[in-house]
């Protein structure tokens, strides 16, 4: 497969600095070289991840990328945002690895933990010497968070947890998990050595979706924690809403590059298959995909960078986060789509990449907010009234 | 210890490539452009030296402002400083004349050793290590495919017909030009890249360098005239079609000819 050189179609890369481009290359250069020669592997077996490249993602950087200290590279968020395209390009399933470590492990204990849990952990996580989870999912509450059922309880100096995540990803691997839970006065997060007592996990089989990705179930029955392991910044529900707004972000450039990398095999393969009166590149159907997909591809990259840029100047908002989660996941998975289509019954067999990105990307459509559900965060933004 | 070594920046492997108006070369504007491939070798070999010893590893590189992100990957795979020339004259030059602009940059900096790659993915001369090497009274050896070192003394394997091995010992300092393949190319981290931020990297002119009109349009040798797509020989047949159609032809064409 020759190698990958990006779209670029409104010369965005002149927008970018030095470092944002050359951050994007190595990692291009790394997924081509060493994670796309295993991915076809771990999809035949359901939930695996390539776990001897955890090193090299770590000598790399990636885990973390846009925090500073503790052994991060302290990046920008363009250049973190480009990372996690480049991840995607590869598999969903390589880039929730490294959204899960980075956004939803490591930065809560960035933004909410104490200095002593901040030692503790966050260079064992950036050298992925330690990984993480995240547990805020319930069998009985995705969507709607804030219903969970997973307690925390007053017990001596510590708290006793108790209750059930599921769809966790990372959780049988996990050398520690956030896990939040309901406490006294509202939702807490706690870190929890997942090999302290009562605390168990199952991997969810049968995933047509994110296959090359471990998602668990993680049994908390009675776990006691110090105080400790508290995360003392973490009050309410807006702690996880917070670490969830980093992932996201990093999600709505990862869709780009599931697209992109869709876009890319389509093109090349429709140039090169004939069909009655010519190859398929010379249909007038086949260009019209193309151009939706080169057009949805460039505006969703304004989208990122835009929204990149405003992450980095403090500017901000949530809702400017889901759209671009909702609208670039959106589009991904219409190309995706698409992409499959224009290659006919090679589009259904792993051999291409194009049907392993669309059914990863139900997932990413699902996760971290369903598209639904950023709609009803849009449409609140807009309109003042809730409908969610 | 110091280590130069010599990158040039090439069209990326991928990039589609049209030629220029004028026939001479292709067009630049608008494909991307990376290290050529042998000079990443080059580079990687450089580090390893310096991860197994103290050294210097200063980089190098003629050409135009997007040679600066070649420099930068360098900086930011480990290498300590930045040399980039920068000068229409340079760019304007012959495999002499840039083996003359490397040769004043050697002669500053007087390291022990030069690392290169023994050509370049787009021009294919292999003309300018062992010319530099000429300019700067070195010794040299080229394909190389292995490089150990024991205080002063390199002990290197090149490549030679039919893949077979030569062993050369050259004395430092001297000039190694690498063959591909000889190690395996590191990725610049991410941390890596944010620390060549602060490292030095210098531009330089040819009036900088004192080789004001001795290099550049004037003083050129050789001259492309004109590069043209591969074109179908008179005894080569360029087969077209699906895969299928390729191959069912290709084993008709064997059976055609007898062989088998
Ligand atoms: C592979 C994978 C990995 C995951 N990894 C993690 C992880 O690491 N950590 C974690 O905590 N979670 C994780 N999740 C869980 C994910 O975040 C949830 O699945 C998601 O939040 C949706 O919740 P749900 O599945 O319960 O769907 P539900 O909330 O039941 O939603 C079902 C449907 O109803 C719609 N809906 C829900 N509420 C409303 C409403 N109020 N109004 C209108 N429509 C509504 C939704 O849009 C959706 O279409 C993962 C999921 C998957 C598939």
């Amino acid at each position: 497969m020759p190698d990958f050189s990006g779209v670029d179609f409104l010369r965005l890369d002149d927008l970018l600095s030095d470092e944002e481009r050359l951050a994007r290359d190595s990692v291009r250069g790394f997924v081509s070289k060493e994670f796309l020669p295993l991915v076809q592997e771990h999809v035949r077996r359901d939930g695996s991840f390539p776990m001897e490249l955890v090193p090299a993602l770590a000598e790399l950087g990636l885990f973390g990328a846009n925090l500073s200290g503790y052994g991060c590279a302290g990046m920008n968020n363009v250049a973190y945002g480009l990372v996690m395209q480049e991840l995607e390009r590869g598999d969903s399933g390589l880039r929730s690895f490294a959204s899960v470590q980075g956004a939803l492990v490591m930065y809560p204990i960035h933004a909410y933990g104490t200095d002593a849990q901040k030692e503790r952990w966050l260079p064992e996580l950036a050298a992925g010497r330690a990984i993480g989870c995240f547990g805020l999912t319930e069998p009985d509450f995705g969507s709607h968070a804030g219903g969970m059922i997973t307690r925390a309880e007053r017990r001596g100096s510590g708290w006793r947890l108790d209750g059930t995540k599921r769809w966790i990803t990372n959780g049988s691997i996990a050398d520690v998990a956030v896990v939040w839970a309901r406490g006294p006065q509202g939702i807490l997060g706690f870190l929890v050595e997942t090999d302290r007592a009562g605390f168990e996990t199952r991997d969810m089989k049968g995933k047509f979706s994110l296959r090359a990705s471990i998602t668990s179930e993680l049994y908390l029955r009675d776990v006691e924690v110090p105080d400790a392991n508290r995360l003392p910044g973490a009050e309410g529900l807006k702690a996880p809403l917070g670490c969830l707004t980093q992932a996201r972000y990093g999600i709505a450039w990862g869709a780009i590059g599931a697209a992109m990398a869709c876009y890319e095999e389509a093109v090349r393969y429709v140039q090169e298959r004939e069909v009655q009166g010519g190859v398929l590149a010379g249909k007038q159907l086949t260009q019209e995909k193309l151009v939706f997909m080169l057009t949805e591809i460039t505006k969703a990259q304004l989208l990122a960078l835009r929204v990149g840029r405003l992450k980095d100047e403090g500017r901000l908002h949530h809702s400017m986060v889901s759209m671009a989660k909702r609208n670039n996941v959106d589009i991904a998975l219409q190309i995706a789509r698409s992409a499959r289509d224009l290659l006919g019954a090679n589009g259904i067999v792993d051999d291409y990449q194009a049907m392993r990105h669309m059914v990863n990307l139900e997932t990413v459509r699902t996760y971290e907010g369903t598209h639904d559900i950023h709609t009803l965060i849009l449409g609140e933004h807009i309109t003042g009234v809730r409908a969610l | 210890m110091k280590i130069i070594v010599c990158l040039k920046q090439v069209p990326h492997q991928d990039a589609r490539l049209d030629i220029r108006s004028d026939g001479a070369w292709i067009q630049e504007e608008g494909i991307k452009f990376e290290i050529n491939t042998y000079d990443t070798y080059a580079l990687e070999e450089a580090l390893r030296i310096k991860d197994a010893a103290e050294a210097e590893v200063v980089v190098v590189s003629i050409g135009p402002d997007r040679v600066t992100q070649a420099l930068r990957t360098a900086l930011g795979m480990g290498a300590d400083r930045a040399i980039h020339v920068k000068d229409p004259e340079a760019e304007a030059s012959d495999a002499i004349g840039l083996a003359k602009i490397l040769a004043a940059i050697v002669k500053a900096e007087s390291p022990d050793l030069v690392i290169m790659g023994m050509m370049s993915d787009d021009g294919n001369f292999a003309a300018i290590a062992p010319m530099l090497a000429g300019l700067t009274d070195m010794p040299h050896t080229t394909a190389a495919v292995k490089v150990e070192r024991s205080n002063g003394t390199l002990r290197i394997d090149r490549e030679i017909e039919g893949g077979a091995r030569e062993v050369v010992e050259l004395r430092s300092p001297c000039v190694i030009a690498v063959q591909t393949g000889i190690n395996q190319v590191r990725y610049a981290s991410l941390k890596g890249i944010m620390a060549a931020k602060k490292k030095p990297f210098d531009v330089k002119s040819i009036a900088d360098l004192g080789l004001g009109g001795q290099v550049g349009a004037a003083a050129v040798k050789v001259r492309i005239e004109k590069i043209s797509p591969p074109v179908k020989g008179e005894r080569a047949e360029i087969l077209e079609g699906s895969t299928q159609e390729i191959a069912d032809r290709l084993v008709g064409k064997i059976k055609e000819l007898g062989l088998l």
